[in-house]
C-alpha cells in the first residue's frame, strides 16, 4: 500500500489506523503467520497497532503479546507463564534512555562508572542469555536514543560522566554482543532519532502522560524500521533494483541532450549529485542487489550514456538492461522472468511520476516517491527494502552470479543438445548433511525459497542448527560448481523420522539451478541416507501457495506416488525405498573433490 | 472559526479515529459518553486533533480537559 512507503504520513497512519488494517486484511495475499512479543520498558500499545500495518503490508500478518507495563525484563527472567504459553517467534524489546538505572555521577571516579556500566550491561546480557535458552528465537533489541538534555554541555560527549558518553559506551556493548551472537538484531534507534531530529522523538510530553519513551508521530518511524528488520529476517527483503537512465541516474535525456552533454561527474553540481547516487547504487552490488536497468531509449543510446568516462556505474554493473521503447510494467516482467526472479522482488526507481503509478498499479512493484535527485539516496535508504540481517558470503558474489547465469544461458543455446550442454558445464556437487558453515545459508534459502518450495516452511538458524544435531531428522545440502563458477548452496532437504517412514518437511531449491539434474542427485542422497536409517517409506507433501505451482508433480517426477489429494490441493506423495534403487543424476560428480 | 465549524471538522477526526461513522460528539460528551474511548485511543485522538486543527495541546492543558467541550475552547483559542 503507497501510504505505508516511505516517507509516509505519520500523522494520517495513527489517525487511519483502523480502516488502513481493514483494507490490509481484505488484500486478497497470502500472509505468512508470526507471533511476536513486544517487551517494552515503555507504554507499546500504539507501537504494535503501526507495526501491524507496515507488517501486513509486507505479507506478515503478526500476532502480538504485550508484557505489562515496563516488565521486559520481569516477564523473561521470571518465566511468565502467558509469556512461556505465547511460544513467541521473535521477541522484540523495546526500552530506551527511560530505562536506565542509573546515570554516572559527577563525583563518581573512573572505576566506578566502570562498575556502572557493567551493571547496566548485564542486566540486559542476562535477560538476552535468558531468552537464547528459553526461547530460541531472533531477539530484536533497541539500543539508546541519546539524552534530550546535556548537563555538560559539548563535553557531556567526552568526559565519562556525561549521559552522551555513558550512552556511546553502552550503545558500543550492545553492538558487541550482536556481532557475537546469531539471531540477535539491533535496532539502531540511536541513529533513528538523529535522523528524525531528536528534540521532537523525545517531546517529554509523551513520556509524562502517557508513558511512552517517544513522541506519536515519531512512532511510526519506529515500527516502520523494527517490522523492515521482521521482514528480512523473515525473507521477504527486495532483491534487484530496475533503475530508469535520463534524470534518474545521470541529468539530461541521452538520446536528445548527446552523451557529452549529461550531467554527470565532478564539473557540475548537478553531475556531483547524480555521481553520488551512482556511487550509492554500486555499493548495493556488495550486499546481492541485483542492479538492472529499464528505460525508454534506445538501447545504442543507453549504452553510450552508461559508458559516460565520468560515470560510475558501468553497462558491466548491470544484469539485464532494458532499453526500448515496450511500456515498462512489460519489461520489468520480462527482467524478472529472465532473472528468475518475481516482479514483486524489485524495486522501481524512475523519477517520472507517471511510470511509476504504472509499475505499482500493473505489476504491484514497489516503486518510492524517489522526490528531487538529492532526495533519492534518502528515501531509497530510509525504505528499508534491503534491510541487512544475515549477509552470507552469497550475498557478495551475488551480481557475479546471475552474470555466471548469463553466459551459461549463451553456452545453453550454442548446443542442440541439451545433455551435451549439461556435460559441458563439467558439474560438480556436494551433497551431504547440514554443516557449520552453511547454517546461515541454509536458514536464508528456507525463508527466500518460495517458487521450488514444496510445504513452504520457514526456518530461523536456530532451528537449522536443532535439526542438524537431532538423530530425528534426516537432513541434506546441495551445493553446485561447473566450469563457470560456484553457484553455492542451492538445495535443502529435510525429512523427520516417523518408525520406519520419513516424512518429508522442506524440500527446496535455487530456482537458478533448475534444469540442472541437481534434483535428482539430491533425490539420490536422500534415498541413500534413508536406506541407511532403515527408512522404508518416503512420504513426500506439497502445499500449494500463489507461487509453488512448478512443484506441482515434483514427486511424481522422483517417482512418488500420489496417495492423497484435498479440496485445496494438499497432495500426499509416497515412495517405496527399494532395495536396488538406480542413481537419477546422469551429469553432476557427487561428492568427489 | 465558529464553534458549529470547528464541530464539523471534529466529528470527521472522531470518526476516522474510532473507524465508525455513527458518532457525533458535543460540548457535554465526555469520554464515557463514546464506546471504546480509553486512555490509549485518547492519545492517538490527541494527535489527530493536532493535527486536524493545526495547534498542539500543551500538558496543562491535556491534564485539565473534562469534556469534548473544553476540547473546543481549547481549539477557539489556539486557532484565533
Amino acid at each position: 500500500m503507497q501510504e505505508l512507503q516511505y516517507p509516509f504520513d505519520s500523522r494520517y497512519l495513527i489517525k487511519k489506523k483502523k480502516s488502513i488494517k481493514r483494507q490490509l486484511l481484505e488484500q486478497d495475499v497470502h500472509f505468512i503467520d508470526k507471533k511476536i512479543a513486544v517487551l517494552g520498558g515503555s507504554t507499546t500499545h500504539d507501537i504494535c497497532a503501526i507495526m501491524e500495518l507496515f507488517l501486513l503490508d509486507q505479507g506478515i500478518r503478526p500476532e502480538f503479546y504485550e508484557c505489562e507495563y515496563a516488565q521486559y525484563w520481569e516477564d523473561v527472567m521470571f518465566d511468565n507463564p502467558e509469556l512461556v504459553d505465547f511460544k513467541p517467534d521473535i521477541i522484540y524489546i523495546h526500552t530506551s534512555n527511560r530505562n536506565i538505572r542509573q546515570y554516572p555521577l559527577l563525583s563518581m571516579s573512573e572505576a566506578e562508572v566502570d562498575g556502572l556500566l557493567d551493571a547496566d550491561f548485564d542486566h540486559f546480557f542476562k535477560l538476552w542469555g535468558k531468552i537464547e535458552s528459553a526461547y530460541n528465537c531472533p531477539i530484536i533489541q533497541n539500543n539508546f536514543e541519546y539524552p534530550f538534555y546535556r548537563l555538560l554541555g559539548n563535553a557531556d560527549a567526552t568526559d565519562i560522566h556525561g549521559r552522551v558518553s555513558y550512552i556511546n559506551r553502552l550503545n558500543e556493548r550492545f553492538a558487541g554482543y550482536a556481532r557475537e551472537h546469531k539471531d540477535f538484531f539491533i535496532q539502531d534507534i540511536n541513529y533513528l532519532s538523529a535522523a528524525y531530529g531528536l528534540d521532537k522523538w523525545s517531546d517529554p510530553l509523551y513520556w509524562h502522560m502517557y508513558k511512552y519513551a517517544l513522541s506519536m508521530e515519531a512512532i511510526p518511524t519506529l515500527a516502520h524500521n523494527v517490522s523492515n528488520i521482521i521482514k528480512s529476517i523473515y525473507g521477504k527483503n527486495k532483491k534487484a533494483l530496475a533503475l530508469d537512465l535520463d534524470n534518474t541516474l545521470w541529468g539530461g535525456i541521452v538520446g536528445d541532450d548527446g552523451v557529452e552533454n549529461l550531467e554527470i561527474g565532478p564539473e557540475t553540481s548537478m553531475g556531483q549529485v547524480y555521481s553520488e547516487f551512482q556511487n550509492y547504487l554500486k555499493q548495493q552490488k556488495d550486499i546481492g542487489v541485483i542492479l538492472n536497468v529499464c528505460s525508454k531509449n534506445e538501447e545504442e543510446n543507453a549504452i553510450a550514456g552508461l559508458n559516460h568516462p565520468d560515470g560510475v556505474l558501468k553497462p558491466d554493473d548491470f544484469i539485464v538492461i532494458k532499453a526500448n521503447w515496450d511500456p515498462k510494467s512489460k519489461n520489468l516482467a520480462d527482467m524478472a522472468k529472465e532473472l528468475n526472479l518475481l516482479p514483486e522482488s524489485f524495486v522501481f526507481v524512475d523519477d517520472n511520476p507517471a511510470e511509476r503509478e504504472i509499475v505499482r498499479t500493473q505489476l504491484n512493484v514497489v516503486s518510492p516517491e524517489i522526490g528531487s535527485v538529492e532526495d533519492y539516496i534518502r528515501v531509497i535508504d530510509h525504505s528499508g527494502f534491503f534491510e541487512v540481517t544475515n549477509l552470507s558470503a552469497d550475498d557478495a558474489k551475488r551480481n557475479e552470479m546471475y552474470k555466471e547465469n548469463a553466459q551459461r544461458a549463451k553456452l545453453e543455446a550454442s548446443f542442440d543438445n541439451y545433455g551435451d550442454y549439461l556435460i559441458s558445464l563439467e558439474m560438480k556437487g556436494t551433497i551431504k548433511g547440514f554443516e557449520p558453515i552453511y547454517m546461515d545459508r541454509i536458514a536464508q534459502l528456507s525463508n527466500k525459497s518460495n517458487q521450488f518450495n514444496l510445504t513452504t516452511r520457514r526456518y530461523t538458524r536456530a532451528e537449522i542448527e536443532g535439526i542438524a544435531g537431532s538423530d530425528e531428522y534426516i537432513d541434506i545440502y546441495g551445493k553446485l560448481e561447473d566450469k563457470f563458477g560456484d553457484n553455492g548452496v542451492v538445495s535443502v532437504v529435510i525429512g523427520h523420522k516417523n518408525g520406519d517412514v520419513l516424512d518429508m518437511d522442506l524440500w527446496i531449491m535455487s530456482c537458478r539451478v533448475l534444469k540442472r539434474d541437481m534434483e535428482f542427485a539430491m533425490m539420490d542422497e536422500l534415498v541413500s541416507k534413508a536406506r541407511t536409517a532403515g527408512i522404508k517409506t518416503i512420504r513426500g507433501y506439497y502445499y500449494p501457495t500463489a507461487k509453488n505451482k512448478m512443484v506441482k508433480d515434483f514427486y511424481a517426477l522422483m517417482g512418488f506416488d500420489l496417495v492423497n489429494e484435498d479440496e485445496e490441493g494438499n497432495r500426499t506423495w509416497e515412495f517405496k525405498v527399494p532395495g536396488d534403487y538406480e542413481n537419477k543424476n546422469r551429469y553432476i560428480s557427487v561428492n568427489q573433490m | 472559526m465558529s464553534r458549529e465549524e470547528i464541530y464539523v471538522r471534529l466529528n470527521e477526526v472522531f470518526r476516522d479515529v474510532f473507524d465508525r461513522d455513527d458518532i457525533t460528539v458535543s460540548d457535554e460528551t465526555t469520554a464515557a459518553d463514546v464506546e471504546g474511548w480509553d486512555s490509549l485511543i485518547h492519545i492517538t485522538l490527541m494527535d489527530a486533533v493536532e493535527e486536524e486543527f493545526d495547534i498542539r495541546f500543551d500538558m496543562k492543558t491535556v491534564v485539565k480537559m473534562k469534556n469534548v467541550g473544553e476540547m473546543v475552547d481549547y481549539i477557539i483559542k489556539g486557532t484565533a
